[in-house]
């Protein structure tokens, strides 16, 4: 245990370490040293990864929020703490990546005093800004309730419902307009990622990837913490996934059908495969898995699952941002590894700071013995969430 | 009415004197090794490719309805009514959609700077706003690249192809390409074989992203009506069926919730 926890953290200063050193770079010299950036490729990875994936990787956020309290599913309850955490730590670390993407990263305020309502980036801009803003006072709570401030507490209690739909409604927004950011490219994008429906994949497979992702969470929190939640939970949330990720696979052949793509898939080219590759990995294997009761109730068989089908998606948005734009730039784009470096520290700060305020704040239930709605102290720290929240 | 540019291949004799018009109105150098470039940069805002004999121009196709100046979050790409599309560079905070949006990879980015500009050609704005013609035209010993109105310059682009069919191929590009653009050509070998991507929609490009974003005004009033309203049924037949199993329940349990 100590001398793994030893070994992470090894790994951690090392990509902090190579993250600052880059980050110098990036900031000394410009995008055309420290990038594999130019003008026939403009967006790389700090936009098809640390953006596109980032957001969607943080959409269990409002996935769970209106699981829990708009469709008041309550068995859930006890997983909206790590996913709001989680998400909301993903959108500080896609505006940190912005801000290394941007040319001119001190005028990112700019849209809010320039707006152009017709651009698809303006709305993101926008939707992002305010989601993270109510992903804030979500997180609220739980920093809150560490240090017993009950008057806030209250008053963020009192508006929670509305500010669930909110968060809803800008997350359905900003997560399908990643994929709108695409439309206007019909040239570009190459025709097995080119849809009209590229907004409805891209919000069905945030959801996919939020359930995912809180399967994911919490059987690392078991390993690093000592929790997880319990297998019921696991299983109702992976019940959820297999519908989710049906609906895509559907809409998914029908798209590719109605547009004339099938015969595409079986030409052998670069595109080929890496399409087998993100349809393999977050439709066909998930689904024929998850199809086997054995699988689909044990936590370890979600857990391989909710993995795959968060690899798989993160490889369509690369497929969007990156694969599916070389043939038309005309060429390979590899990142340099300044832009790894970068992201790799963000993903480290990611890491740390979840590990951090799940030891600091009341973020995963306390034991399971403990009576809902009761105020109980576990080591240090007080629990109930926005449990009343709603009622 | 807006103003456009008619450049005909088969009038141009490759001398390059739009290019280096080109860089002294915009400020920028022009040596032998650029005049060499046979690409559009952040240095060079317009090409004069050659193959052969043949010649064909690259710059700016200033459209009618531009993909740019649509993406841009900060609205710093605006199409002017005299027909350039120009740039404010004191607003663009680099975000680069203008770049991987336009259909002829025009605008380009200034890579080496640490605060850099985006780069392309504005169609002399200054210049046509102040009722002169663009440097490059001005400068065409040759008169290959013509500015004029839009509408005569395409009348005269099909009489030009009228009255020698056998020279052009039948195809004014920038008529309808992308909605259309300021920027009008004509060529004698296949518009391909320079770049030119002839598989263009006719639609303007912004109508792709405009048919989804004008759905958002309806889509907010909407979803949280409909939210609220599942918020409630869920949570109100909770409440009845709390009120239910107290009736049910007479005594002993009263009193309990209320």
């Amino acid at each position: 245990m100590k001398a793994k926890l030893t070994f992470w953290k090894v790994v951690f200063l090392v990509l902090i370490a190579a993250g600052f050193y880059a980050t110098i770079l990036r900031f000394g010299r410009g995008l055309g040293a420290s990038t594999n950036l130019n003008d026939q490729f403009p967006w790389g990875i700090w936009i098809g990864f640390d953006v596109l994936c980032g957001v969607m990787l943080a959409a269990g956020g409002f996935t769970l929020t209106a699981a829990v309290h708009i469709f008041n599913i309550k068995r859930l309850h006890p997983i909206v703490r790590p996913t709001v955490l989680t998400a909301f730590l993903g959108y500080l670390l896609v505006c940190v990546a912005l801000m290394f993407d941007l040319g001119r990263p001190y005028r990112i305020w700019h849209p809010l005093i320039m707006r152009n309502p017709h651009s698809v980036m303006f709305e993101v801009a926008y939707c992002v800004m305010f989601y993270t803003a109510v992903l804030a006072l979500e997180f609220a709570p739980i920093v809150l309730e560490r240090f017993n401030l009950q008057k806030p507490l209250k008053i963020i209690r009192a508006i929670l419902v509305p500010l669930v739909i909110g968060g809803i409604i800008l997350s359905t927004l900003h997560q399908s307009s990643l994929g709108t950011l695409y439309l206007i490219m019909p040239e570009k994008l190459h025709p097995f990622w080119y849809t009209p429906l590229l907004p409805v994949f891209f919000f069905l497979s945030a959801i996919a990837v939020g359930l995912a992702m809180t399967i994911f969470e919490s059987s690392m929190s078991s390993k690093h913490f000592g929790r997880q939640l319990e297998l019921p939970l696991l299983q109702e949330l992976g019940r959820i996934m297999v519908v989710v990720l049906s609906v895509v696979a559907v809409l998914r052949f029908e798209d590719l059908y109605h547009r004339g793509v099938l015969s595409l898939l079986f030409k052998p080219a670069y595109e080929m495969y890496l399409f087998w590759l993100e349809l393999a990995m977050s439709l066909i294997i998930p689904l024929v898995l998850l199809s086997r009761k054995r699988i689909r109730q044990s936590s370890n068989g979600l857990y391989l699952c909710s993995v795959l089908v968060v690899l798989g998606f993160i490889t369509n948005r690369l497929n969007v941002s990156i694969t599916g734009m070389e043939t038309s730039a005309g060429l390979h784009y590899v990142p340099r590894w300044t832009e790894v470096a970068v992201t790799g520290a963000i993903i480290a700060a990611g890491f740390a700071l979840f590990g951090a305020a799940a030891k600091y704040l009341p973020i995963f239930p306390a034991e399971e013995h403990v009576a809902p709605g009761k105020i109980t102290v576990v080591a240090g720290v007080v629990t109930p969430a926005l449990e009343h929240a709603g009622d | 009415m807006s103003k456009a540019l008619l450049y005909d291949a088969t009038q141009c004799i490759g001398c390059k004197a739009c290019e280096q018009a080109c860089s002294e109105k915009n400020k920028l150098p022009y040596t032998d090794a650029i005049a060499k470039e046979q690409q559009q940069s952040d240095h060079k805002f317009t090409v004069v490719l050659t193959k052969g004999d043949k010649f064909m121009r690259r710059l700016c196709m200033n459209c009618a309805e531009p993909a740019c100046a649509s993406v841009c979050p900060v609205g710093a790409l605006h199409k002017t009514a005299a027909g350039p599309v120009v740039y404010e560079e004191n607003r663009c905070m680099g975000c680069r959609y203008c770049m991987v949006a336009c259909p002829f990879g025009v605008p380009k980015y200034e890579w080496n700077k640490v605060l850099p500009r985006v780069q392309k050609c504005t169609m002399c704005s200054d210049r046509v706003s102040a009722g002169k013609q663009t440097a490059c035209a001005e400068a065409c010993p040759t008169g290959a690249t013509k500015f004029g109105e839009r509408d005569e310059l395409i009348a005269e682009a099909q009489r030009r192809i009228q009255q020698n069919p056998g020279t052009y191929v039948n195809h004014i590009y920038g008529v309808n390409e992308v909605g259309g653009t300021s920027v009008l050509l004509l060529s004698s070998v296949p518009f391909e074989e320079f770049g030119y991507r002839t598989d263009l929609t006719r639609d303007p490009l912004p109508l792709l992203t405009y048919r989804v974003l004008s759905r958002i005004p309806d889509f907010v009033p909407l979803g949280g009506i409909l939210l609220g309203g599942v918020w409630w049924i869920t949570h109100r037949r909770e409440d009845v069926a709390a009120a239910e199993s107290h009736v049910l329940q007479p005594e002993g349990e009263k009193g309990q919730k209320q």
